[in-house]
């Protein structure tokens, strides 16, 4: 197609930049700007996520590093999937996961709702409402343990003084029935502004004219709520969702410092029980496949999620 | 009025959105509140019942926070004379004297180093990167920038084990490096992400015109397209630093005493009788400050930042 002169002069035009764009070429660039990033996630997250997994099928205890390591099969992973501790922390887990999520889905949703309203200093509030989760997870939980004092703690001072019980009457940490919603309140507190953010980013994100449309058909304020603002804003909600379900599937340092776990076992989620089992009672082997099995079903159930969030982001 | 909007809220509903979300901001700062006056109240104060609202301040968390203590007897005290400083006199009123400095300040040096040192790294290996991914070919992109966004869902004690085996046999553990390189790692993928996302808002005809002008490629990255993105540069060494300070399971599984960073400290701080509350406050307000500082500078990226990128706003 290039037979013409003019399009010989350009066809000639790009080597002779090339010449003068001295230096390393794009492609050696590119390669030069990755790989420094690609070889540490390498060595800090693969090659240990591989040594892991290998470790899975031994009896390898860190803390006894003459014997010999002997490679046992599915044995670890049998042992855990018919570990009663191990279901009871999955179901504490559970617990915990779900019940932040829906408070901080429907407190997070309300507030960025309100704060869309507009109203004067809006932005100051909202900046002073997103502080606790810039916060050291394990720092706050600490001080919460302190708050939550049934004597002292503010906590339950303005528990009883809102409904009269006596202060010392129940102890939030220490009982079996009021820990785990100990750890779901501190979690709420510290983690629906980041629901709140990205539903105002949602709701942000709707063209008013939209709402002038459904105005003109008539359509009642309601109608325009579930029919208009819920759908639009869903894609983002699932994505806080996904967030928070992975940040709280991990949770580890705030429950750590708030109960340690306890009373008893009643608030030892996955994490925490995991760590007893890798670096105080230093089952390394066992460890390695209780680490291989949360990670499968973090990474599973995040994969099946997103499939499901692009399907709503396509409708 | 200038124009009619079915969209613009009434003044009512103004008013009312703006009482609630008042309400819940004074209910959300009351624990904060909180932390930062028990750094200020007597140890006494800061366990009576009714908790105390109005209070004498004193420094005494702040001293306690950064001295070791011992109770010496009457005749001893006597011979020591009268105490020269103030926080001397704080101490010598319960018969006590300062014995040396706690660990505290080594700690905060220590969150300051591996947070600054793996912020830089963050900074330098997520620009370059994220440059490299919003402008050239690179084989296997979004196969590579999802790579670098799972990282992110390991639990941190899943690679806690074969970390500390590697640490252990490369020298690196317990050492500012290690756990620099660590946070760097760990982080990384928001840099990336993040950084990805502010360098494509860049039009790519300024680097055009630089290279046409004769800059090689590495000129026109330096000279052009960093200082554009500065902003974006300053945030997101805002939420590497933010993320490194406040890292609790790495420091607490892979440090013992020599490269701890303070949040395995704070909680740690033990009184006469069980944990020192103001001193544990006043931890926690020095440890607090800096990052509401940058939460107010941050406001405007903070969406950006916490989902990757994701959402933007």
């Amino acid at each position: 197609m290039l037979h013409s002169p003019i399009d010989r002069i350009a066809g000639a035009t790009p080597p002779a930049i090339a010449a003068r764009v001295k230096g390393l070429s794009d492609r050696a660039i590119a390669w030069l700007f990755v790989a420094p990033s690609i070889v540490l996630l390498l060595a800090i997250n693969i090659f240990p996520l591989i040594w892991t997994i290998r470790l899975s099928f031994t009896n390898f205890r860190v803390n006894r590093p003459n014997e010999p390591i002997r490679f046992v099969g599915l044995r670890n992973y049998i042992n855990i999937l018919t570990d009663g501790d191990v279901w009871r922390s999955m179901q504490a887990t559970a617990h915990f996961l779900i019940w932040t999520i829906i408070l901080q889905v429907l407190i997070g949703f309300f507030l960025a709702y309100l704060i869309n309203k507009k109203f004067r200093g809006n932005d100051l509030w909202t900046t002073i409402i997103v502080l606790p989760m810039m916060l050291s997870p394990a720092v706050v939980g600490n001080f919460w343990t302190f708050l939550y004092q049934p004597q002292i703690g503010l906590f339950n001072y303005v528990i009883a003084f809102l409904t009269g019980n006596d202060p010392s009457s129940f102890s939030m940490i220490a009982s079996t029935t009021l820990a785990p919603w100990a750890i779901v309140i501190v979690d709420t507190w510290m983690w629906t502004p980041f629901v709140m953010l990205i539903c105002l980013a949602g709701l942000r994100s709707i063209p008013s004219s939209i709402y002038e449309a459904a105005e003109c058909d008539r359509a009642s304020k309601w109608r325009q709520f579930w029919t208009i603002t819920i759908p639009m804003v869903l894609p983002f909600l699932m994505l806080a969702v996904l967030f928070r379900g992975i940040e709280n599937f991990k949770m580890f340092d705030l429950v750590v410092q708030l109960t340690g776990g306890g009373p008893g076992s009643i608030t030892e989620l996955t994490s925490i029980n995991l760590k007893r089992a890798a670096f105080e009672q230093w089952r390394t082997g066992y460890a390695s496949a209780y680490a291989v099995i949360l990670f499968v079903t973090v990474f599973g159930l995040a994969s099946i999620y997103v499939k499901a969030l692009n399907r709503v982001k396509q409708r | 009025m200038s124009s009619y909007s079915v969209t613009e809220p009434s003044a009512r509903q103004k008013w009312f959105a703006g009482i609630l979300v008042v309400l819940y901001s004074v209910i959300t700062l009351l624990p904060l509140l909180w932390i930062i006056a028990t750094g200020f109240k007597s140890p006494a104060d800061a366990i009576s019942y009714p908790p105390k609202l109005v209070f004498q301040p004193t420094m005494e968390g702040y001293v306690n926070l950064f001295t070791t203590r011992t109770r010496v007897p009457e005749d001893q005290l006597k011979a020591l004379g009268e105490p020269t400083t103030w926080y001397d006199k704080l101490v010598r009123k319960d018969g006590l004297i300062i014995t040396g400095a706690s660990r505290f300040a080594e700690r905060f040096y220590n969150s300051v180093i591996i947070g600054f040192g793996s912020t830089v790294l963050c900074i330098v290996l997520g620009t370059t990167a994220a440059y490299a991914f919003s402008r050239f070919k690179v084989p296997l992109k979004d196969d590579l920038l999802f790579f670098i966004l799972s990282t992110r869902m390991m639990p941190p004690i899943a690679v806690a084990i074969p970390i500390f085996l590697m640490f252990r046999s490369l020298g690196l553990s317990d050492t500012h490096a290690g756990m620099i390189l660590l946070y760097t790692a760990v982080n990384l993928s928001l840099s990336v992400w993040l950084l990805k996302g502010f360098i494509d808002e860049i039009p790519i005809e300024y680097e055009e015109a630089a290279l046409i002008d004769g800059y090689t490629r590495f000129q026109a990255f330096y000279k052009v397209v960093l200082p554009q993105a500065v902003t974006g540069i300053a945030s997101t060494a805002i939420f590497c630093l933010i993320f490194a300070w406040n890292e609790y399971a790495f420091a607490v599984l892979l440090t013992s005493g020599n490269a701890q960073t303070a949040p395995p400290f704070i909680p740690t701080i033990i009184g006469v009788s069980g944990q020192d509350w103001p001193a544990v406050a006043a931890g926690a307000t020095i440890f607090l400050v800096p990052v509401m500082v940058f939460t107010i500078l941050l406001r405007k990226h903070l969406l950006r930042g916490i989902t990757f990128g994701a959402v933007r706003k």
